[in-house]
């Protein structure tokens, strides 16, 4: 990609921005419920709820609380979350690196696990485990993430209690972080107890997350080493004398994984949403589970401050994506 | 005179069609032989043969293939791929698709010079320097450092032939190396496949269904028609007077300098029709009498 076309796409944010803020500033308050109805206590007095509400701003017009709300954010102003009475900025800087952290180990584990599943499949091509690989990743495919937590929580949280079931961390682990992201620090500052701690309460969520995904991978990554298999690069390679590992390694796996990348990518999308729920089941404290506190509480400013954030989280992760793809397809690079 | 190549009675079957159907033919060093035959005769399935590329469901039903005295079907796989590269080399046929497109002409080159020659990254890459500068590649430290798609067809069939000749084999098989260039460049990169041949002393079979070419660079011929050797020779011979029907037929089809286009003669279809005959009656004799 051109440093032009990286612009191009720069200045595409804020638009996309401004239209995501819209679109939940105004289904927010189109939808039934309120934050002051779940508030107050029983009782209280119609004059009572009308000055809480002034109080919000919420007796104003819908387009000059947009006016308002956009105003503040451009300054760098989320507003205060209604059910929480904290700054919604501090609210999701505390909570988003969890949810990153977790995200990131899940793709990490998708990747290795996908990675593994598509090249044995390659080289039992033909035979009957092959079948057996094959099938059985669909079945991996078919189950979607918060499911596999459910299954995962049972198995290994209830059955075969080897594993914690919920929060970051030990809270008889008392330790005063300096920053939220709490395993890349811990490995920083070489608290190995603490990381393995961390690890450990991540390892069945972050398993959930990454088990669909990487059987995603795994069918995008092996259909592709069949197909660049069989260009003629990769059979030209042969009658030089090179051995098939090494085909695999040097022709076959550098060109498969262009496609692989550039269609798997934009999945890791699907699994930043699927943290919603799964981070619910776990009692996880990232965003995902605060978003489904703020929805219920219908706390206007800490669901629009979320969306925002995923709403980034998904334009950074594309940009990322169509980079990488051309770091490893020199094609693009020259344009 | 010794020959680099010889292949004898060699049978090959995809599934329950026979492709090849008892091919003989040998291939003197230092000489270029053309393979000559139409769309599905099998001429591309005895270069496949001799690079192990046959397709997943094709046996060798009987024959031999011997380069340098030695039984190629039958030695080791890894003892193959020793030669293979070494001291016997392909050129593509559609330099387009031939080249990794990830991967610098260099590192491409370097590759296949380390696997071989065992020479050090630096003496390989000036080696690759050389060879490029032998088929008359300007530049060629800039060109090493090029990825394919930044080089036109004709340039990287270059590239493609100095890696041909890169470790001086002693057979290079040509699988119509022309055929996906333009008119204009298809007779340069003749000359530059046979100056090659001649400075690095190695044998060509020349596969092609192009008399023309064949007429251009080849001393013998070998006239294939589905999986059979119809006619064999040296080339003056076969072209002046050629003894089986379907080379005269192919003659008459092939357009010459010195005769005006009407002259052009299709094949007949009743010949091609009579030969496929003969080979379904051969199929039947050797089904019923096991090889």
């Amino acid at each position: 990609m051109r440093w032009s076309a990286i612009l191009k796409r720069l200045a595409l944010i804020p638009p996309t921005l401004l239209g995501v803020g819209a679109i939940v500033f105004v289904l927010l308050r189109v939808v039934p419920g309120d934050p002051i109805a779940m508030m107050i206590p029983p009782g209280a007095s119609p004059a009572d709820i009308a000055r809480l509400r002034a109080l919000y701003g919420l007796d104003q017009p819908l387009l000059a609380q947009f006016v308002t709300w956009l105003g503040q954010v451009a300054s760098g102003d989320f507003g205060r979350s209604i059910s929480l009475r904290q700054q919604v900025f501090e609210l999701v800087g505390a909570r988003l690196p969890a949810t990153l952290e977790l995200a990131a180990l899940a793709v990490a584990l998708a990747l290795m696990m996908g990675v593994a599943v598509a090249v044995v499949g390659s080289l039992l091509r033909g035979s009957r485990l092959e079948w057996l690989l094959d099938t059985a990743n669909g079945f991996f495919l078919a189950i979607p993430d918060f499911l596999w937590a459910l299954i995962l929580l049972l198995g290994f949280g209830v059955l075969l209690p080897l594993l914690p079931i919920s929060g970051r961390l030990d809270p008889q682990l008392a330790v005063a972080f300096r920053t939220h992201f709490y395993l890349i620090e811990s490995l920083l500052t070489l608290r190995f107890d603490v990381a393995a701690d961390l690890l450990r309460h991540m390892l069945l969520p972050s398993l959930a997350l990454a088990l669909p995904f990487a059987a995603l991978v795994a069918r995008l990554l092996k259909a592709q080493l069949a197909e660049a298999e069989d260009q003629d690069y990769a059979q030209i390679a042969r009658t030089r004398g090179f051995s098939r590992t090494t085909i695999l390694q040097r022709e076959v796996f550098p060109n498969a994984l262009i496609p692989t990348v550039a269609l798997s990518g934009v999945q890791v999308t699907l699994l930043l949403g699927g943290t919603v729920l799964v981070e619910r089941i776990f009692s996880y404290e990232g965003i995902g589970n605060m978003a489904i506190d703020a929805v219920i509480n219908r706390d206007f400013p800490l669901i629009q401050g979320l969306i925002l954030t995923f709403a980034v989280l998904f334009i950074a992760l594309n940009l990322a994506v169509d980079l990488l793809v051309a770091v490893l397809d020199p094609r693009l690079r020259h344009g | 005179m010794s020959a680099v190549l010889e292949i004898d009675n060699l049978h090959v079957a995809i599934g329950a069609a026979n492709v090849l159907r008892g091919v003989s033919l040998r291939v003197e060093a230092g000489e270029v032989r053309g393979l000559v035959g139409e769309s599905g005769a099998g001429k591309s399935m005895v270069g496949r043969t001799i690079f192990g590329l046959l397709p997943a469901k094709a046996a060798i039903r009987a024959g031999q293939v011997q380069f340098e005295g030695r039984d190629l079907l039958a030695m080791p796989d890894k003892e193959r791929r020793g030669l293979l590269g070494r001291r016997i080399a392909l050129i593509p046929q559609d330099p387009m698709t031939s080249l990794n497109p990830v991967r610098r002409i260099g590192a491409q080159m370097v590759a296949l010079l380390q696997l071989h020659l065992g020479l050090s990254k630096r003496a390989a890459l000036d080696r690759a320097a050389d060879l490029l500068a032998e088929v008359a590649i300007r530049d060629p430290a800039r060109v090493l450092q090029l990825y394919p798609h930044e080089l036109s067809g004709g340039m990287r069939q270059r590239v493609l032939i100095a890696m041909a000749f890169a470790c001086d084999p002693a057979l290079v098989i040509a699988d119509e190396p022309t055929t996906a260039l333009d008119v204009t460049v298809q007779r340069q990169v003749l000359q530059l496949v046979e100056r090659m041949r001649q400075r690095h002393d190695a044998a060509i079979l020349f596969v092609t269904h192009d008399l023309g070419v064949v007429a251009k660079i080849c001393r013998s011929m070998t006239v294939l028609h589905a999986g059979r050797v119809l006619e064999d020779g040296p080339t003056a011979d076969v072209l002046v007077k050629p003894h089986h029907a379907y080379t005269r037929a192919l003659l008459a089809a092939t357009p010459r300098a010195d005769r005006p286009a009407d002259a052009l003669k299709p094949v007949p279809p009743a010949l091609i029709e009579s030969l496929w005959a003969e080979a379904r009656r051969l199929d039947q004799l050797t089904a019923t009498r096991p090889a």
